[in-house]
């Protein structure tokens, strides 16, 4: 039998507003809607995303939950899409608690601000996980147990840390240039470790449904459930990873593209074929591993070169990134929570993600999801905001020194 | 393919960009087997190294063997013309037209050529008769509508009439941008599809070779120093924005005391600049360099790190080409058609002040970001050549000539 893993994330970052430098030393809400255009808010992003996305597709996955007992499915939620919720949209956490309580949704760990932190600070990386724990069992009353870093960015050092952590299983990209003839359709583990296992995206799969699902140019489309049924594997292969933005679900794909149709009638194609079966990442997780897979250098899911190059490829991303941490020790000691809080708030990697001039059809992707007239204007909004955050420490110093 | 081209500059006489636009396109339509006749008012001696079209001034009758009896551009001296004292847009402009409406109807006589491309209102006058008498297909060239060099005020009322004649008459207009084209068809009522879009453009090749420099001792030293030079150039007119630009500038200085700001070129409105950054409390901070051609002129885009287009209204902008080909970051106003063309730039609208501040103190205060616009508004650059621009004109031309033209007046 072979087992359907689907896991889906669900991610809002509060997107700086434009901030001027002359808002320096005055203003310290970076993230203060009323400077942004009206479609560029957060809180109308996110009722946007929740009335295409959110609420019809939980209310397809909890229609699906109740009609197939064997159906599983796995999540990863945000800090910062809860906190939004609770803000802005408190029927949509309603929503996806009523998934958790069916038993059969799990949770996956992750750190509470989408950050790449693991990359710059690992005290303060592990704070932000610890924080998105405590924020999940608040919420939902479970504790994840399986961990997906940021953007899946993974190296053999973030499997090992997930392995002294506890975690069951991390996940990852299946990506054929480091799996070296490997299948993703298998479950593997870490160099070095004791009990973490590794599950691999099988990213054509998952791509097919994720990004080309409505492409009138595809020779496959229009996809059907028949379709993408004969399409899996159905030899011995342990796990089939169905890995994917949540947000394929009525943003990335419209509703008028036919995906509210074609994903319940593949869940019923799969369900009435014994072959197959579905896990949730932890059941996934006690699946023995065939081998250990290797990855020195960091693999995310992102764009043609799966790195970390949309996120730190230019000067202007790593600048940011670098100013912002070099903060950490005076802002984590300022005992200013609201401080610390948006100095957090910073770390979340659309960030910088907003400043990628790759031009490339990957560039497109970028522009499209972003909130600001180009690169550049992000880059400024966010090395303005690093500045008002020294300003108060500063600030701070000197009330201390009278 | 024989074409009367009729324009008012050709450089190193030129006062701005126009000329440098006639003369590289005119080249690269030669490099496609154009056969060119350009029509100035004045010739300079250095215009008879031009070997790809026959340049005529209709300053020489004898050359032109043309009618003595009518009014004759004057001449200007070689003293005027380095000194900059020579003016092609006088206040005599209206005379200036008349003459060279006159002139060029006289020279065409007797001549065959398959098409006619004119440069500006200036030439539309005569592009106009010689149509009427000889019926040739005209080409209408706008590198800037009289709504441009009003820069927000009306303009001539004259220059409009002629203007709109002209580019009504027109079998084809050409616009230096889609902003231009827009304008037109606003301004002047002209049909969207009658107008087409070429960019300027700009060839990398011709600027690597440069290895001038030391113009500027004082500037050069500020930048030694760890200044950032912010450089503007063209001509101190109303349409530039430089009042703007000035408020900006004392903003950005009042915060940060990194900026050396240099404003090149001359115009009517140099004495008003000069007490407005003295009462900003900048003037120290502000180098006016006056009119620069040649060597220094060259010199003040080496030694710039930010070059700002500061326009109220600019039809191309060529000026923010040439600084990125040498090395400069660009930030131009929204109103600036050269925005079309180039994505590696920052902006902001001509009267935000504190926006264009704001980016002035981000591009101080961050390693990253001017080296990176650099960089990356160089790279777009290689993708631009005034050859793909001819190609297109080339096709237009056979277009018109064949009769089987797409656009139908």
């Amino acid at each position: 039998m072979t087992a359907l893993v689907i896991y889906l994330h669900v991610h809002q970052p509060f997107r700086v507003s434009p901030y001027s430098i002359f808002s320096v030393g005055y203003d310290h809400d970076y993230f203060d809607d009323s400077r942004s255009p009206v479609d560029q808010r957060n809180e109308i992003i996110l009722k946007k995303v929740a009335e295409k996305s959110y609420i019809p597709a939980n209310a397809m996955l909890l229609d699906l939950l109740q009609k197939h007992p064997d159906f599983k499915i796995s999540l990863s939620i945000t800090g910062t899409f809860i906190e939004q919720c609770r803000a802005w949209c408190p029927e949509v956490l309603t929503s996806f608690q009523r998934l958790v309580a069916t038993g059969r949704v799990d949770i996956v760990a992750e750190t509470y601000h989408h950050s790449l932190a693991f990359f710059y600070s690992r005290f303060e990386f592990e704070k932000q996980v610890m924080m998105h724990r405590d924020l999940i069992r608040d919420v939902f009353g479970v504790t994840p147990k399986v961990f997906r870093n940021t953007e899946l960015a993974y190296n053999d050092q973030i499997g090992k840390w997930a392995d002294e952590a506890g975690y069951r299983a991390v996940l990852a990209e299946g990506w054929d240039p480091v799996l070296q003839g490997k299948s993703s359709n298998y479950v593997y583990k870490p160099p070095n470790t004791e009990r973490t296992k590794l599950l691999l995206k099988n990213y054509r799969l998952s791509d097919d449904i994720a990004f080309r699902f409505s492409n009138r140019e595809w020779s496959e489309w229009p996809l059907t459930a028949d379709k993408y049924h004969s399409w899996l594997p159905h030899g011995d292969e342990q796990v089939i990873n169905l890995f994917m933005d949540y947000e394929t679900f009525g943003e990335h794909q419209w509703s008028d593209t036919g995906i509210f149709e074609f994903f319940p009638e593949l869940i019923d194609r799969i369900n009435s074929d014994d072959h197959y079966c579905f896990k949730t990442v932890t059941q996934a997780a006690e699946l023995p591993a065939m081998d250990e897979v290797p990855m020195e250098s960091t693999v995310t899911w992102a764009d043609a070169e799966r790195d970390l190059s949309a996120w730190l490829g230019n000067p202007m991303q790593q600048e940011s990134l670098e100013a912002l941490y070099r903060l950490e020790y005076e802002v984590l000691s300022c005992q200013d929570q609201t401080i610390i809080d948006r100095w957090r708030l910073l770390q979340t990697s659309d960030h910088v993600y907003y400043m990628d001039i790759k031009h490339s059809s990957d560039g497109d992707v970028h522009a499209y999801f972003s909130p600001y007239g180009s690169p550049y204007d992000a880059f400024m909004y966010f090395m303005n905001a690093v500045r008002d955050i020294r300003w108060q420490l500063s600030e701070h110093q000197n009330r201390r020194n009278t | 393919m024989k074409v009367l081209m009729l324009g008012w500059e050709l450089p190193p006489h030129n006062s701005g960009g126009l000329g440098v636009a006639c003369y590289q396109l005119a080249e690269a339509l030669a490099g496609h087997g154009a056969k060119i006749d350009f029509i100035l008012p004045r010739k300079h001696p250095i215009h008879k190294s031009i070997t790809f079209m026959n340049v005529h001034g209709l300053d020489n009758p004898a050359e032109l063997s043309a009618d003595a009896g009518l009014p004759i551009p004057k001449p200007v001296s070689e003293s005027m013309f380095q000194a900059g004292a020579y003016d092609p847009f006088s206040s005599d402009i209206i005379i200036e037209h008349e003459a060279y409406t006159k002139q060029t109807l006289k020279f065409v006589n007797n001549q065959n050529y398959d098409v006619m491309h004119a440069h500006d209102w200036l030439t539309l006058g005569a592009a106009m008769e010689i149509k009427k008498l000889h019926n040739l297909p005209l080409i209408a060239h706008v590198h800037a509508t009289e709504f441009d060099r009003a820069g927000g005020s009306t303009g001539h009322p004259l220059i409009h009439e002629i203007e709109q004649n002209g580019l009504l008459m027109a079998d084809l207009v050409v616009a230096v941008s889609h902003r231009t084209k827009q304008h037109i068809n606003e301004a002047y009522g002209i049909p969207l599809d009658k107008i087409v879009v070429m960019h300027n453009s700009i060839d990398l090749n011709d600027f690597t070779s440069y290895v001038d420099g030391g113009s500027y001792r004082y500037i050069q030293q500020r930048r030694e120093e760890g200044y950032l030079i912010v450089t503007t150039m063209g001509r101190l007119t109303t349409q530039k924005g430089l009042e703007y630009f000035l408020r900006a500038a004392a903003k950005a200085s009042q915060r940060l005391d990194k900026f050396v700001f240099v404003v090149g070129g001359d115009g009517e409105l140099r004495n008003e600049l000069l007490m407005q950054s003295a009462q900003l409390g900048i003037a120290s901070q502000v180098v006016f360099t006056g009119f620069v051609r040649g060597k220094k002129w060259r010199d003040l885009y080496k030694e710039s790190d930010i070059f700002v287009m500061s326009s109220v209204s600019e039809p191309f902008g060529l000026t923010a080409l040439e600084a990125a080909a040498h090395d400069s970051a660009l930030i131009l106003t929204n109103q600036s058609g050269v925005s079309e063309v180039l994505d590696h730039a920052l902006r902001y609208d001509f009267w935000d002040e504190d926006r264009l501040a704001d980016q002035l103190i981000n591009l101080a205060s961050s390693q990253s970001l001017t080296p990176l616009l650099k960089k990356s508004a160089y790279e777009e650059l290689r993708g631009l050549s005034w050859d793909s621009v001819a190609r297109y004109c080339m096709d237009r031309y056979a277009h018109l000539t064949s009769g089987v033209s797409e656009v139908k007046v």
